[in-house]
């Protein structure tokens, strides 16, 4: 569903789009359903002259309770259980386990910039050779980053929609969370969480990049801001 | 306003109905404590509903400033200049705020809880008048402090209606000083004002009930709002609390949220939305019962399965104080418990669907009449279900990682807002408008308006959600600065939102206009115009001060429609036979 809209740039964008593909199926169809019933009762039980509304007893009202009532209630249990289901193996996949990584990044969000640590050359974090950018993020495609989210201020959120990726940043924690990306190109880093006057202004650049690319920039990692080109 | 100062206080010798101090005896009141210092709940009623009125308009302002900042970046707005980032924030915070807090709950819950529960449940006033006039005078102050925060050094607070810290607790990242702790002010006796009108609506609910009028005889719009004031009473201390330790932070230097001297910003969340998620059925429930007292009049319906209306209203409210953490899936929180949310939130589904069925059904084998309260009514249904199942995709989890803080939570919400604040309150005030004031509103205008506000609010909103899986994130003041948002498709859609919103903005005068000037010119109306059941129709309109010439019995359920063998198809509760 997303993919319509976005592009899906990192290994786990497939299984968000996925779960969204089932809740749209699901609830779309109980949406469609349910306005089709709503409207068509609205068009045959408008006032009509000589006819009377009906009068449901006891009896009667408890006769229909299981079209109405009893049956619709155990479907829609039934089909969260399956969205439930959907939405936390999701969740696990990109929240809660993250797997070995070959680098780690680290991403530091302050009122109102992004500070990105490269590992550098020797692909070790805090050692003389990182590279230090400010809202400017160069990765390799088909590579599994660690990184480490920290604000210096107040919350930020670092969100890169083309991966389907979003973390708040927190003052006085860091936040570790995972990522793969697996399209090449230059992407927007948005800031989700509201972080002051500034906040609209808040934009990082992200370098998606195959291996040679990639390797050439750690030769000569200057900010490519001013020279940018996109394509 | 068009209520007459007649004092027909016949009703006030009944015994039984409390001790009711605060009305004069039968001395010519003057027009100041008329209209500033009544303790008649129809008077107080009437207050919140035209300061709630009032505010919306405020509320409005914003949204059409901000709405035109975004449509067209960095022009002037007419009527407003210039937009920054710091007027976009206020701008943006203080439309949700005043939507949610001065808007929804006062004409919702205080204005129709008070006109309602005294007429609908048969007896006199509140129990305690004097606290509901209190009520109103703290909640008009709060609103008065809310306004006032814009014209203060620094400009108002920006940082979102759910003021998370540290934007919020430190003054040096907020830039608004003053600003943000009147916001905060404000919004504390906004609450103070709800707790007392709280213990009002449910005290007499409790209390003052006409004799015969069993549990299963109250109508369900006055089970809501009982139900509702519960759930409020129950939620809000902690974000009292939570906003008491915030305005320290502010003021004097503690550090609750601090997180360099121990505080915990991720506290104020917790304690934020503890509160933030009941608050929406708290709002929610009252808009239900206003529909369910209009769909069963204008389809001649019983009420179906009016037990279970109460069922899942209980199982809603009980459940939303287990969800609140699905707005913080992705705040910081452990993953793990993302899960147990993931769980209850999609759960709550259950109920509310179970709500919306039973609605439904009540118009099978109905004789459905499509007077604009209906209309109103219908609507609600039928844009609530959008509002409902779209919350589902932000309940799962793995999700909402690519949804939360988008516009389709923005949209997802107005969804259920909207239906809920507006178009529930367009349903109370167009069929409880005779009673209030005695006269009709014109319907020929009253269905016009119906219609473009209707068609205004799905043209902004439908557009949103697309932004939003676009990526759109909020509260952005201008797109221009990410280029994968800055593009002629997205652009477009966020001009036809405004469009939309300038669509719907234009014709709300015609409501207004039709509103006031019904007071006085509009076509008389009887003591029951719509041939209901419920005890408010059996008052004169408008009710004189003391409601009822002789305080009703009651004998029978408030829904009994279109009965068999009999020559109405109406069966007043009080009528003995």
């Amino acid at each position: 569903m997303l993919d319509l809209f976005m592009l899906q740039g990192s290994s786990f964008a497939g299984s968000i789009d996925s779960l969204v593909w089932l809740v749209t199926f699901i609830v779309g169809t109980w949406f469609v359903l349910v306005e089709g019933i709503f409207f068509w009762l609205l068009f045959r039980y408008r006032k009509q002259d000589g006819v009377k509304a009906e009068y449901f007893d006891d009896g009667r009202e408890h006769a229909i309770k299981h079209v109405w009532i009893e049956w619709p209630h155990r479907a829609i249990l039934a089909l969260d259980v399956i969205i439930i289901y959907g939405a936390i193996s999701v969740w696990m996949e990109v929240k809660m386990y993250v797997p070995v990584t070959d680098e780690t990044i680290r991403i530091t969000a302050q009122q109102w910039a992004w500070t990105f640590q490269h590992a550098g050359k020797d692909n070790k974090i805090g050692t003389a050779d990182d590279i230090i950018l400010i809202d400017e993020m160069h990765v390799e495609v088909g590579k599994k980053y660690l990184f480490e989210l920290a604000s210096k201020d107040v919350l930020h959120s670092f969100s890169v929609p083309v991966w389907r990726l979003k973390q708040d940043a927190i003052p006085g924690r860091v936040i570790t969370g995972w990522f793969e990306p697996t399209l090449a190109g230059e992407y927007d880093v948005q800031c989700a969480e509201i972080c002051g006057i500034g906040h609209g202004i808040m934009p990082a650049k992200l370098y998606v990049e195959y291996p040679e690319k990639h390797a050439a920039w750690l030769e000569n990692p200057a900010p490519m801001l001013a020279s940018s080109n996109p394509q | 306003m068009a209520e007459s100062p007649s004092h027909a206080h016949d009703g006030h010798a009944h015994a039984g109905h409390g001790a009711h101090d605060g009305h004069g005896g039968h001395h010519e009141e003057s027009w100041f404590v008329h209209y500033f210092w009544s303790t008649d709940h129809k008077m107080i009623a009437k207050q919140y509903l035209v300061t709630g009125m009032l505010m919306g308009v405020i509320g409005a302002y914003f949204a059409y400033v901000f709405r035109m900042q975004l449509a067209f970046p960095g022009k002037p707005v007419p009527g407003y200049g210039l937009v920054t980032g710091a007027d976009y924030n206020a701008l943006v915070t203080n439309h949700g705020a005043i939507m949610i807090f001065w808007v929804a709950m006062p004409v919702l819950i205080a204005a129709f809880g008070n006109y309602l529960i005294p007429l609908m449940i048969g007896c006199d006033d509140m129990v305690f008048p004097r606290i509901n006039r209190l009520s109103y005078q703290i909640f008009a102050i709060s609103a008065v402090l809310v306004v006032a925060s814009f014209f203060v050094q620094g400009g108002a607070f920006g940082g979102a209606w759910t003021a998370y810290p540290p934007l919020s607790a430190k003054a040096e990242y907020s830039l608004t000083p003053a600003g943000s702790s009147l916001w905060l002010i404000a919004v504390a006796l906004e609450f103070v004002a709800f707790l007392l009108g709280g213990i009002n609506f449910v005290t007499t609910a409790m209390n003052s009930r006409a004799p015969g009028m069993k549990a299963f005889d109250i109508p369900i719009a006055v089970w809501m709002i009982v139900i509702a004031s519960i759930l409020f009473m129950a939620s809000v201390g902690p974000l009292i609390a939570g906003a008491l330790m915030l305005l320290f932070d502010q003021m004097i230097g503690t550090g609750f949220f601090d997180p360099d001297r121990g505080g915990d910003p991720i506290l104020w969340q917790h304690l934020f939305w503890f509160f933030g998620h009941p608050e929406v059925y708290v709002v929610l429930l009252p808009a239900m019962g206003f529909v369910a007292e209009i769909i069963t009049t204008f389809s001649r319906k019983k009420m179906f399965a009016y037990k279970t209306v109460l069922a899942t209203t209980f199982a809603t409210g009980l459940l939303s104080f287990f969800v609140w953490a699905h707005h913080q899936f992705i705040a910081g929180i452990d993953p793990r418990m993302a899960n147990v949310f993931s769980v209850t939130t999609v759960l709550i589904s259950v109920p509310i669907a179970e709500m919306c069925f039973v609605y439904i059904a009540t118009l099978y084998g109905g004789s459905i009449t499509f007077s604009v309260p209906m209309l109103w009514a219908l609507a609600f249904i039928a844009e609530f279900l959008l509002g409902g199942v779209t919350g589902i995709y932000l309940g799962s989890s793995g999700a909402d990682i690519y949804f939360h803080d988008t516009y389709f939570v923005v949209a997802h919400f107005h969804y259920t807002f909207f239906p809920i604040a507006i178009i529930g309150s367009f349903a109370g005030m167009t069929y409880w408008y005779p009673k209030m004031f005695g006269t009709f509103m014109n319907e020929a205008w009253n269905k016009l308006h119906f219609w473009v506000t209707i068609i205004g609010f799905n043209g902004i909103f439908l557009p949103l959600f697309i932004t939003g899986a676009s990526g759109d994130h909020r509260r952005i003041f201008d797109y221009t600065n990410f280029p994968e948002l800055d593009t002629p498709e997205l652009q477009s859609l966020r001009v036809l939102a405004t469009v939309s919103l300038l669509v719907m903005l234009v014709i709300q005068p015609v409501f207004l206009i039709n509103f006031f000037y019904s007071m006085f010119r509009g076509k008389k109306a009887g003591a029951n115009p719509w041939k209901a059941n419920t005890l408010e129709w059996q008052a004169a309109s408008p009710p004189p001060h003391g409601n009822f010439p002789t305080l009703p019995e009651v004998y029978r359920g408030p829904y009994e429609f279109s009965v068999p063998g009999r020559d109405e198809d109406y069966w007043p509760q009080n009528s003995p036979n």
